[in-house]
C-alpha cells in the first residue's frame, strides 16, 4: 500500500533557522524508508513531527488515512526508537518492555505474553530481571526496539539508533534490525547521518540537506543516478566536471567540451541541446586506470593523466590522478592477487578510461558541495566539520 | 587479597577524619544526652551522683501526649505541603532556560542572607492586626477584622513552610537538573499521558532528591521551638519548646535529656529503617552486574 505515511508540506521553524522546509514526501505500508543527511539536515525534526514531540508550523503528516498533525504523542500509533536508547532506569528490562502494555491497560496474562515473546524476539529472555544499567549498549538497544515494537506501532521511528555503538556491533544490529523487520513487518522510518546504514537497510532512501528533500529513491538509484551535486557527494565519493554540450548524436549521448580534456560523450539523459551548460558527475569505480592506452572502443572516453596520491585499501586502492585542472579520485578494484601485478604507484603517467554510459548528469550543482568529497584537494587542508 | 586489604585501609584513611568529627561533636554528645536521662537531678539545676529510671517516669506528663501530636502533624504536613510546593518548582527551574534558572535560583536562596530570626520577626508585623497582609485579607474580604492570624497553630505550620522550603527545593531542584527528560518524551511515546509520565518516570528519576527534601524538612521541623516560641500561642507549643523550658526555666537537665533522647529515637528509628530499605538498592545492582560480567 503506497501513501501510508503522508508528509505534506511539512515546515518548522526554529526562530529564523528553517530546520525543515516545506517537505513532502510519502511512505509505502512496510517498507524501510529512510532520511538520510548531515547533522542540522531537519531530519530528526522530521521524525520529531511525526512522533509529536514538535508541531509543525505548516502541512500535514497523514498516518494510514487519518491525519496525525497536532495529536499528542501518546495519541499516535507510532513508536519511536531513541538515539541514547531513553530506557527507563529505575526499571527492569521486562518492566521497560511492558511500560507500553502497562499505559495502554492491557490485561495482566497479555502482557506477560507480549513481554515474553518480545524478549525472545530480541534474544534476551536470560536478562529480564536485569537493571539497564546491567547490560551492555547492543542490548539495550534491542531493548528498546522491542519496547516500542510490542506497542504493535503503525510506523517504527528510529532516531540514529546505532550511533552509539562501535562499528562491528553497529554491522551487526544492522542484520538483526533487517531480521526484525522482516519479522514483524512493520513500517521503518530509519534516521541517519550514516550512508552505510542507510544503503544496507533501506528500501528507499530521501536525501535530505538543509531542511529539504533532495531525492527520494532505492539505494542504487540515489547512488547511480544523483540528481543534485549534494547528493552525489554525501552518498559515496564522486568527480564532478562542468563542460558545455557541442553535439547531439543520435542514440542519446551527447559530445561535452569539458576543460583540458579531448572531447567526452555521455549519456544525454537529460536531453540537453547544443550549447547548454552541463555538470557531470562519475563515481571513482567507473574509471579503469592502465599503464597501456586502452584500445579504442565505441563510447569508451580516454584520458591521460599523472599519479598523485596512491591509498591501498586492501580491497582496493585509491588514487588522485591529475588531468589539468581536475584531481580525479579513481578506485581500482583488485580482482587478481595484487603481489604478482606491478601496482601502479605515486607520479606514474596513467590512462583513464569510462564509458559514455557511466557519467551522471546533476540537475542541480552547487560548487560548496565538492567540500563533501572525501580529500577534495591536497592544497586546501581545511577539513570541513 | 593484599590490593583490597590496601584499598580497606585508604578507606580508613579518608573517611577517618569526618568520622571521627562526627565521634566527637555528634555521636559523644548524643550519647551523653542518653545518659543524662537516666541521673537525678539537682535542685539547683545541676545533675546528681547515681543513676535512676526516675526521669522516665516524669515524662508521663498528662500535657505531653497533645504535645507530642501537635509536633508530629505539623512536622509531617509542614513535610507534605514543602514537598507538593518543592517538586514542580525544582522541575520548573530546572527546565528554564540557563539565565532564568540562575535567577530563580537566587531566588531560593536570597532569604538566607537574612537572620532567620529576624524572618520570623518579620512574618510577626506582616500576620499582625494592624499588618499588612492582615489588612490586605481583610480588604479583600478574604478574613474577617476580627480573625487572629498570630499565635495559633496555623500560624506556625506557614512559617515552617515557609522557612523549610527552601531546604526542599533545593535537594529536588538538583535531582531534577540531572534528570533525562528524553526518559519523559520516551514515556509519552509510548502512550503515558503528561500526568502519567510525571507520576511513573519523573518522579521515581528523582526520588533521592524528594527524600533528602523529606529529611531536609522533617527533622529540623520535627525539633523546631524558636518558630512556636515567636509566633505560636501557648496552644501551639511543640517539644522543642518543652526542651527548652525544662532547660532554661526549670533548670532539670535529665529531664530535658530524656524528652531529647525521646524525640531522637523517634527520628531515628523510622529513618534508619527507610534509609536502609532505600541505599540497600544500588548495592545489589552492583553485586547483579559483577555476577553478569
Amino acid at each position: 500500500m503506497s501513501d501510508f505515511l503522508v508528509f505534506e508540506g511539512v515546515s518548522k521553524h526554529y526562530g529564523d533557522i528553517r530546520a525543515v522546509d516545506s517537505v513532502s514526501f510519502s511512505v509505502n505500508k512496510g517498507e524501510i524508508f529512510s532520511l538520510l543527511g548531515p547533522s542540522g539536515c531537519g531530519k530528526t525534526t522530521l521524525l520529531r513531527c511525526c512522533a509529536g514531540f514538535e508541531d509543525p508550523d505548516a502541512g500535514r503528516i497523514i498516518l494510514d488515512g487519518r491525519d496525525i498533525t497536532g495529536l499528542p504523542p501518546h495519541e499516535r500509533k507510532v513508536n519511536t526508537v531513541f538515539q541514547n536508547y531513553a530506557l527507563f532506569p529505575h526499571l527492569t528490562i521486562r518492566e521497560n518492555i511492558a511500560f507500553g502494555p502497562r499505559m495502554a491497560r492491557w490485561t495482566k496474562g497479555e502482557i506477560d505474553k507480549e513481554v515474553s515473546r518480545m524478549l525472545e524476539l530480541i534474544q534476551m529472555e536470560d536478562y529480564a530481571g536485569r537493571k539497564v544499567t546491567e547490560i551492555s549498549g547492543g542490548q539495550k538497544q534491542r531493548v528498546a526496539i522491542a519496547r516500542a515494537l510490542i506497542n504493535r506501532p503503525q510506523v517504527l521511528l528510529l532516531d540514529e539508533p546505532l550511533a552509539a555503538l562501535d562499528l562491528k556491533l553497529r554491522q551487526r544490529m544492522l542484520v538483526d534490525l533487517d531480521a526484525i523487520h522482516d519479522e514483524v513487518g512493520i513500517t521503518f522510518v530509519y534516521v541517519t547521518h550514516d550512508q552505510g546504514e542507510a544503503m544496507g537497510i533501506s528500501d528507499r532512501i530521501a536525501a535530505m540537506n538543509r531542511g529539504r528533500i533532495e531525492q527520494i529513491g532505492s539505494p542504487a538509484e540515489i547512488y547511480e543516478a544523483p540528481r543534485s551535486s549534494f547528493v552525489a557527494a554525501f552518498i559515496g565519493d564522486t568527480n564532478f566536471f562542468d563542460g558545455t554540450v557541442t553535439g547531439v548524436l543520435d542514440g542519446s549521448y551527447c559530445r561535452l567540451k569539458i576543460e583540458g580534456f579531448p572531447d567526452v560523450l555521455a549519456w544525454n539523459d537529460k536531453g540537453l541541446q547544443t550549447g547548454n551548460a552541463v555538470h557531470l558527475s562519475l563515481r571513482p569505480e567507473k574509471f579503469k586506470i592502465s599503464r597501456e592506452k586502452p584500445d579504442e572502443a565505441s563510447s569508451l572516453n580516454v584520458v591521460q593523466g599523472t599519479v598523485e596520491d596512491v591509498i591501498y585499501l586492501g580491497s582496493h586502492t585509491k588514487y588522485w590522478v591529475r588531468v589539468d585542472d581536475y584531481r580525479l579520485g579513481v578506485n581500482q578494484q583488485h580482482r587478481h592477487y595484487l603481489l604478482d601485478t606491478r601496482p601502479i604507484i605515486w607520479g606514474e603517467t596513467v590512462w583513464l578510461s569510462w564509458f559514455a554510459d557511466d557519467s551522471c548528469m546533476l540537475e542541480r550543482y552547487k560548487a560548496e558541495d565538492e567540500n563533501l568529497l572525501v580529500l577534495p584537494d591536497m592544497e586546501e587542508e581545511s577539513v570541513p566539520e | 587479597m593484599t590490593t583490597l586489604s590496601k584499598k580497606k585501609k585508604h578507606e580508613g584513611l579518608i573517611t577517618g577524619p569526618s568520622f571521627f568529627w562526627l565521634l566527637i561533636f555528634f555521636i559523644i554528645p548524643t550519647l551523653i544526652v542518653f545518659a543524662i536521662a537516666f541521673k537525678p537531678a539537682t535542685p539547683f539545676g545541676g545533675i546528681g551522683e547515681g543513676w535512676t529510671l526516675g526521669t522516665l517516669f516524669d515524662l508521663r506528663n498528662p500535657n505531653y501526649p497533645a504535645i507530642i501530636w501537635r509536633t508530629v502533624w505539623l512536622s509531617l504536613v509542614s513535610t507534605v505541603v514543602c514537598l507538593l510546593l518543592a517538586v514542580p518548582c525544582g522541575y520548573c527551574i530546572a527546565r528554564a532556560p540557563k539565565r532564568l534558572r540562575d535567577v530563580l535560583l537566587l531566588l531560593v536562596i536570597v532569604p538566607f542572607w537574612t537572620n532567620f530570626l529576624i524572618r520570623i520577626f518579620a512574618w510577626k508585623v506582616l500576620l499582625h492586626p494592624e499588618g499588612m497582609l492582615k489588612q490586605a485579607l481583610v480588604f479583600l474580604h478574604l478574613c474577617s477584622p476580627d480573625a487572629t492570624l498570630l499565635y495559633n497553630p496555623f500560624t506556625v505550620l506557614l512559617v515552617i513552610i515557609y522557612t523549610y522550603l527552601p531546604f526542599a527545593i533545593l535537594p529536588v531542584y538538583a535531582a531534577a537538573e540531572k534528570f533525562d527528560y528524553s526518559l519523559i518524551e520516551a514515556a509519552r511515546d509510548l502512550g503515558a499521558s503528561q500526568f502519567r509520565a510525571f507520576t511513573r518516570i519523573f518522579l521515581p528519576g528523582i526520588s533521592r532528591g524528594v527524600w533528602t527534601a523529606l529529611l531536609m524538612v522533617f527533622i529540623p521541623a520535627l525539633g523546631s521551638y524558636v518558630i512556636p516560641d515567636i509566633v505560636g500561642g501557648p496552644g501551639s507549643e511543640m517539644i522543642g519548646n518543652k526542651i527548652a523550658q525544662r532547660t532554661f526555666v526549670d533548670r532539670n537537665l535529665p529531664h530535658a535529656s530524656a524528652l531529647s533522647a525521646l524525640l531522637t529515637l523517634a527520628v531515628m528509628v523510622p529513618l534508619m529503617i527507610t534509609l536502609v530499605n532505600h541505599y540497600r538498592q544500588p548495592v545489589v545492582q552492583r553485586k547483579g552486574k559483577g555476577a553478569a560480567q
